[in-house]
């Protein structure tokens, strides 16, 4: 069996075509809106507002609703809880995180419990890559999308805010206004990568891209073309790993994603741990030959 | 008659229990440097977040150009230097990316620059001498040079008013001498300066008048007025009966010790 059929096998099967193009998507969306996450340093509150969803997608599911909308009713009383925890106690902020997000998550594990029709919320917790149905993808393509052009055409503001909120306030711009902007399109993000590697593993693809194309680059512009494209190839990767080891299929796709992190941490040019070393050693080598 | 370009009228401000500003007044002509100064929690950043409309006073008023501080943030009039430790330096941005910020304001929903806005940015990274470090990644900038990109982006803006917070804090005697020429210039096209330092040395150089505060300004005048050593005495909380005051030509350093004890035991210790 050739390189080429390795490739297409799966592709006969179509929940693996759906699996791909479903996860290719998260992927990109997740990747894109880590490059601020792992700048702002709000990794801890994205993982804090993925879990916390979950009562609201359950909800939304109970009643018919959206589950997007659920997603944002919770993300939006979880970061609520949060400041509000923080700001009236002497509790810090990572401890008030942790108090709000778990307790939510166990809301929403005791809602399933008691929502009939289980299984398909159980999937929510930890993904069901291969049986995405054709109204998941749906789901999953629209919200993809529109996430996915807000941050793009949206990118300049959010990075200065990032950068600089002082200044953006300065010039007649809102901090706040963008600190929500930001913090809504986490929550659908969340909901779009639900469906792929589930609520316990969404952070994993809201850090790790951004986080590796920080390790390679200099210019911000370029870390959101680098997070995608390493978050997209990883992602599909994974699928054809799990496809071939007959692994979980949505924890195959974050141990991909980890390893590519790996990879870029060691041998990066500009910030590897031996990469730089060994620019050094080359360095040191030119010099001693010219000599 | 035309309006201060800076006005503070009775500003106070509460952290909670902690008053941070108490009846604070400043009045500032247009294209004057005025040199605020006070010890860490005098209020100078209170003070300048008050003046951004950052935070709201819980009494007194704020009025740029004889206009609310929004006002004036829409019509990007107000520039802003941040002091070095508010800065993440490892952010991956270049030089000109941070100058194009400044451009923001003018630009539309997707902050797409124009022909006019890459001209505005080239003309300010010259200015400020630093275009040919304009492709650099801003942490790998010389201190001096970090302030000037960032006068730059207020350049760019065409800030009216400028303010910036510790401008000379880790920034070499050279450096210093070009931020003060850069800021004099700006001043002569009519730029009004704010400055927000504990660094007393370059002072007199550089501003036309001089503010002492102390959650309330305690004196604004001329620089070599305000900082005789028996004002300073007041701002800084010395007592001036039981200790020695700082020298006269030397208006900055028992101050700093006095500021810093850390630094001044270093100091001491290292000499000895």
């Amino acid at each position: 069996m050739d390189l080429f059929d390795i490739l297409l096998e799966p592709l006969g099967y179509d929940f693996m075509v759906r699996a791909i193009v479903t996860t290719a998507l998260a992927a990109i969306v997740c990747a894109v809106l880590s490059c601020w996450l792992v700048l702002i340093g709000w990794s801890l509150m994205g993982d804090a507002v993925s879990h916390a969803v979950l009562p609201g997608v359950v909800l939304a599911y109970i009643v018919g609703a959206p589950f997007a909308l659920g997603a944002l009713v919770f993300a939006l009383i979880a970061v609520t809880l949060i400041g509000v925890v923080r700001n009236t106690s002497r509790v810090k902020e990572d401890a008030a995180i942790g108090i709000v997000f778990t307790s939510l998550f166990a809301l929403g594990l005791v809602l399933i419990s008691v929502t009939p029709s289980q299984t398909d919320l159980n999937h929510i917790i930890f993904g069901n890559l291969l049986g995405v149905s054709i109204p998941d993808l749906i789901q999953v393509l629209v919200l993809g999308v529109v996430a996915f052009t807000i941050l793009i055409l949206k990118r300049r503001d959010l990075t200065l805010y990032a950068f600089d909120p002082t200044h953006a306030h300065a010039i007649g711009l809102s901090p706040k206004r963008l600190g929500a902007l930001l913090l809504g399109l986490l929550a659908l993000t969340s909901v779009v990568a639900l469906q792929t590697v589930g609520v316990v593993l969404v952070v994993a693809m809201l850090i790790i891209p951004g986080a590796t194309a920080y390790l390679l680059t200099d210019r911000f512009s370029r870390m959101l073309v680098i997070a995608p494209v390493i978050s997209a190839l990883c992602s599909i990767a994974g699928i054809y790993l799990s496809y071939y080891l007959d692994t979980a299929s949505g924890a195959m796709v974050v141990l991909t994603q980890a390893a590519a992190f790996a990879v870029v941490y060691l041998f990066s040019p500009r910030q590897g741990l031996i990469g730089t070393r060994l620019a050094k050693a080359r360095r040191k080598k030119a010099v001693a030959l010219a000599a | 008659m035309s309006n201060p370009a800076i006005l503070v009228e009775n500003v106070t401000v509460h952290y909670g229990e902690v008053l941070a500003l108490d009846a604070a007044s400043l009045s500032l002509d247009a294209a004057r440097i005025c040199g605020l100064v006070g010890m860490n929690g005098s209020g100078k950043s209170t003070l300048f977040k008050a003046i951004m409309g950052m935070i709201k006073p819980d009494a007194g008023r704020v009025l740029i150009n004889g206009e609310p501080p929004a006002k004036a943030r829409k019509a990007g009039g107000i520039g802003y230097v941040p002091q070095s430790e508010d800065v993440d330096w490892q952010f991956p941005l270049s030089v000109r990316d941070v100058v194009m910020m400044g451009r923001y304001g003018h630009q539309g929903f997707t902050r797409r620059a124009s022909k006019a806005d890459r001209a505005a940015v080239d003309l300010a990274l010259d200015r400020v001498e630093l275009s040919e470090f304009a492709g650099r990644q801003i942490g790998q900038l010389s201190g001096g040079q970090k302030k000037r990109a960032f006068v730059a982006r207020g350049i760019a803006q065409g800030a009216t008013t400028m303010l910036l917070d510790e401008p000379f804090a880790g920034v070499d005697k050279r450096s210093e001498a070009t931020i003060t020429r850069l800021l004099k210039e700006l001043a002569a096209d009519g730029c009004t300066i704010l400055i927000s330092t504990h660094d007393l040395h370059a002072l007199p150089q550089l501003c036309d008048e001089a503010v002492l505060l102390m959650r309330k300004v305690l004196m604004h005048g001329p620089p070599d007025v305000v900082l005789q050593p028996e004002h300073l005495a007041k701002a800084f909380g010395l007592d001036v009966l039981n200790r020695e005051l700082p020298e006269p030509d030397l208006p900055g350093a028992g101050i700093r010790d006095r500021e810093h004890p850390d630094t001044g035991l270093s100091n001491q210790l290292g000499r000895g």
